[in-house]
């Protein structure tokens, strides 16, 4: 199941529904990203996400489909905010369900890689230093090619 | 009419989010869309810039691509990620 939406995401609740949903899959891991209070450029008073639906939408599938391809998974959510957020507000909320715990971290890791780096959203933080767009840090798109090297090992 | 949407930082370029536009002749193409707008927000290269890349009704198109069928069409800068 994939969300990109304003509405305020309750990783709680989510991480709840998505237990639910997968029964006795074995093996759950979630990821919650929120909105960190400092930032390099200073306290970050908020965050803006923007997204292009359907593009975003479609993006982000595909990604579950490759994860879908390369893991045994028995389900996969992936909640994404977009809008205005404060500090400590929760972004992204990914979970990922499989028989045993290798499948379940890696294929959560991988989204999460592929959320931070190619997603299609643009970030704007503004700071007590004022308003900029944020592009991916370099540890971001490091983190995102482990997954290409794999590929051609 | 065309819909035109400005992500990112390009809307602090064009000062908005998006317009309703009525294309010039000899704008027939993706490309020679970009180079109008970027002349008509005084934008200084700031749309020509390879990185920033142009889609026609949510599919990512080249420069060469005819405009012919756009609905909507948006100049997108690098994405920034979740």
């Amino acid at each position: 199941m994939i969300r990109v939406s304003d509405a305020v995401i309750d990783a709680s609740n989510a991480l709840r529904e998505f237990e639910r949903g997968v029964g006795e899959a074995g093996a759950i891991v979630s990821f919650t990203g929120q909105v960190r209070p400092v930032s390099a450029a200073g306290d970050v008073s908020s965050l803006t996400l923007q997204a292009y639906s359907p593009m975003t939408e479609r993006g982000i599938e595909r990604a579950l489909h490759q994860a879908q391809e390369k893991w045994p998974l028995a389900g996969a959510h992936i909640l994404h905010r977009t809008g205005e957020m404060q500090a400590g507000e929760t972004i992204v909320f990914v979970a990922t369900a499989s028989k045993h715990r290798r499948a379940a971290f890696e294929a959560a890791d991988f989204l999460m890689d592929y959320l931070k780096t190619e997603a299609v959203f643009w970030k704007k933080e503004t700071t007590d230093q004022g308003e900029a767009w944020i592009e991916p840090r370099q540890d971001d798109y490091q983190d995102a090619a482990r997954w290409q090297e794999e590929k051609v090992d | 009419m065309v819909k035109v949407i400005y992500f990112g930082r390009l809307s602090d370029v064009t000062g908005v989010d998006e317009e309703v536009l009525d294309l010039p002749d000899g704008v027939e193409t993706a490309g020679a869309l970009r180079n109008w707008l970027d002349l008509r927000f005084e934008a200084g290269g700031a749309l020509l810039e390879p990185t920033v890349r142009i889609a026609i009704n949510s599919e990512i198109c080249f420069d060469s691509t005819s405009l012919d069928q756009a609905i909507e069409i948006a100049l997108m800068p690098p994405v920034g990620g979740g």
